[in-house]
């Protein structure tokens, strides 16, 4: 049997894991954005927060993924249920790049303006849903869309905690020394990959604005 | 029996024709730190009348400026504006009232023309048919009537088209007291003289309280009621246009100096008129 026809015949199940696989991706790109975007705001307000905030975010990039999933897993409501243990180990790896890019789109905003905007006398609010973050949108999606790539990526470990998605295929795969198996993870997982990159990275420069 | 009410034109420069001040620096010390910017600054601008703040780079005029509407605030004396101490001014409402335009413009560049100049009157939640008849009036005034142009954003102006829609947003909530720092510094020679006469022609019309830095003696002397020459952060003296090009003072002298080999500089270049637009 080729390559071709495997995926053909386990269409089905393949096309299920990628729902799965996606909404997984989903659910933690939304959590990370929901927490990442307002931490990007305070650290950009209160630069002595920059280093513990970003200093944490750091150290949870550089635990290994499988070990993450490893250490949540005592923890009471989150070990209680697969699925919710690896949206929130994902999560964590999700917020880096958001963290750093809001608020690196924040300071991308040029001085003049900002000064502009203080003395036509905006309240700070206003400023930063006026001013400072529609300016930096192009960095926010820019973090957002790195932020998915590695979702996608690391969303394959998560089967290894039974929460489903491609890497089911892939781990399976591993076991029974089977590639076309492997490929049938590997290669949607790819495919999602790249094309959440297309798409955020269209949004990107939808946002990019001349200076 | 009783004398005749002294004449209203007594005006010589140093009490310009109204009495009433707009604003007033007492005693005005500025720091960062422990680096002292701006000393013993002390300065009434009348209403109506265009004070220049005058000086080289690093002498404290910006900061001087940025005192007002309060971008700053003195760390000695106090800054009154409207006979009350910025301080005790709300922020907001002291800066809603006081238009600011700035060398680089600081249009926001994802508004188009139209929505930056109708920026303050859409925070003042002004009725949006008052904000469109606003917006036009204000573009006529500047000299922005291009077809479109309401609707460009602002990378698609060249450089005085910009510094244009930075004077009409300056102007939209009819502040009276306008901030302009070196505002034509960055244009070329020929738009800086054409630009500088409309907004003499402009100020001649609106009679706003004006205070206007910069380092251009010629621009000094054109825009001026009365010059503040600032030294080293103090308050060098201030003169009327004609008591500083006749000055003996060294360090008038050396201002003057700047412009005057060149006493071509009368002579306006009409060419100037053919800006692009």
């Amino acid at each position: 049997m080729t390559l071709l026809q495997f995926l053909i015949h386990n269409r089905a199940q393949i096309f299920q894991s990628t729902l799965e696989h996606m909404w997984m991706v989903g659910v933690t790109l939304l959590l990370a954005c929901a927490i990442g975007i307002p931490l990007g705001i305070l650290v950009s307000r209160r630069p002595s927060l920059s280093k513990p905030i970003l200093g944490l975010a750091n150290i949870a990039e550089t635990i290994p993924s499988l070990a993450l999933f490893g250490f949540l897993l005592p923890v009471p409501w989150l070990g209680d249920r697969a699925e919710r243990l690896a949206i929130a180990a994902l999560t964590l790896y999700a917020l880096l790049p958001i963290i750093k890019n809001t608020v690196e789109g924040i300071r991308s905003v040029d001085p003049s303006v900002r000064e502009s905007a203080l003395a036509m006398g905006m309240t700070d609010w206003q400023i930063l849903f006026q001013v400072e973050l529609p300016l930096s949108l192009s960095l926010l999606f820019a973090g957002i869309r790195v932020a998915a790539v590695l979702t996608v990526g690391i969303a394959t470990i998560a089967a290894a905690v039974g929460a489903g998605g491609l890497g089911e295929f892939i781990f399976r795969g591993l076991a029974m020394v089977n590639n076309q198996l492997i490929l049938a993870g590997a290669i949607p997982a790819a495919l999602l990959a790249l094309a959440a990159d297309a798409v955020l990275g269209g949004i990107e420069r939808r946002f990019r604005f001349t200076r | 029996m009783l004398p005749p009410r002294a004449s209203a034109a007594h005006s010589n420069a140093d009490s310009p024709a109204t009495n009433e001040v707009a604003i007033e620096f007492r005693n005005v010390g500025f720091a960062i730190q422990k680096t002292q910017i701006l000393s013993d600054v002390n300065l009434q601008v009348a209403a109506g009348e265009t004070l220049v703040l005058l000086g080289r780079s690093g002498s404290g005029k910006s900061t001087a400026l940025k005192l007002i509407n309060r971008l700053l605030v003195p760390t000695e004396g106090e800054v009154r504006v409207s006979g009350r101490s910025t301080l005790a001014w709300d922020a907001i409402a002291l800066r809603r009232g006081i238009g600011y335009v700035i060398q680089e413009t600081g249009l926001f560049p994802h508004f188009t023309v139209e929505k930056n100049v109708a920026l303050v009157p859409r925070l003042e939640n002004w009725p949006e048919e008052r904000i469109r008849q606003c917006v036009a009036e204000l573009l006529q005034l500047v000299g922005l009537t291009g077809p479109g142009l309401a609707k460009r954003y602002p990378h698609q102006l060249s450089g005085g088209q910009r510094q244009r829609v930075g004077v009409a947003r300056a102007l939209a909530a009819d502040p009276t007291i306008l901030l302009m720092d070196e505002p034509f510094g960055a244009l070329d020679p020929l738009t800086r003289s054409e630009i500088q006469r409309e907004f003499q022609h402009l100020q001649k019309r609106l009679s706003k309280t004006v205070v206007f830095v910069t380092h251009d003696v010629r621009e000094a002397l054109l825009l001026a009621t009365r010059i503040g020459l600032f030294e080293n952060g103090r308050v060098h003296g201030i003169y009327s246009p004609a008591e500083f090009q006749a000055s003996r003072d060294p360090k008038i002298s050396a201002c003057l100096a700047t412009i005057h080999p060149e006493t071509a500089s009368a002579t306006d270049t009409d060419g100037a008129r053919g800006e692009v637009k």
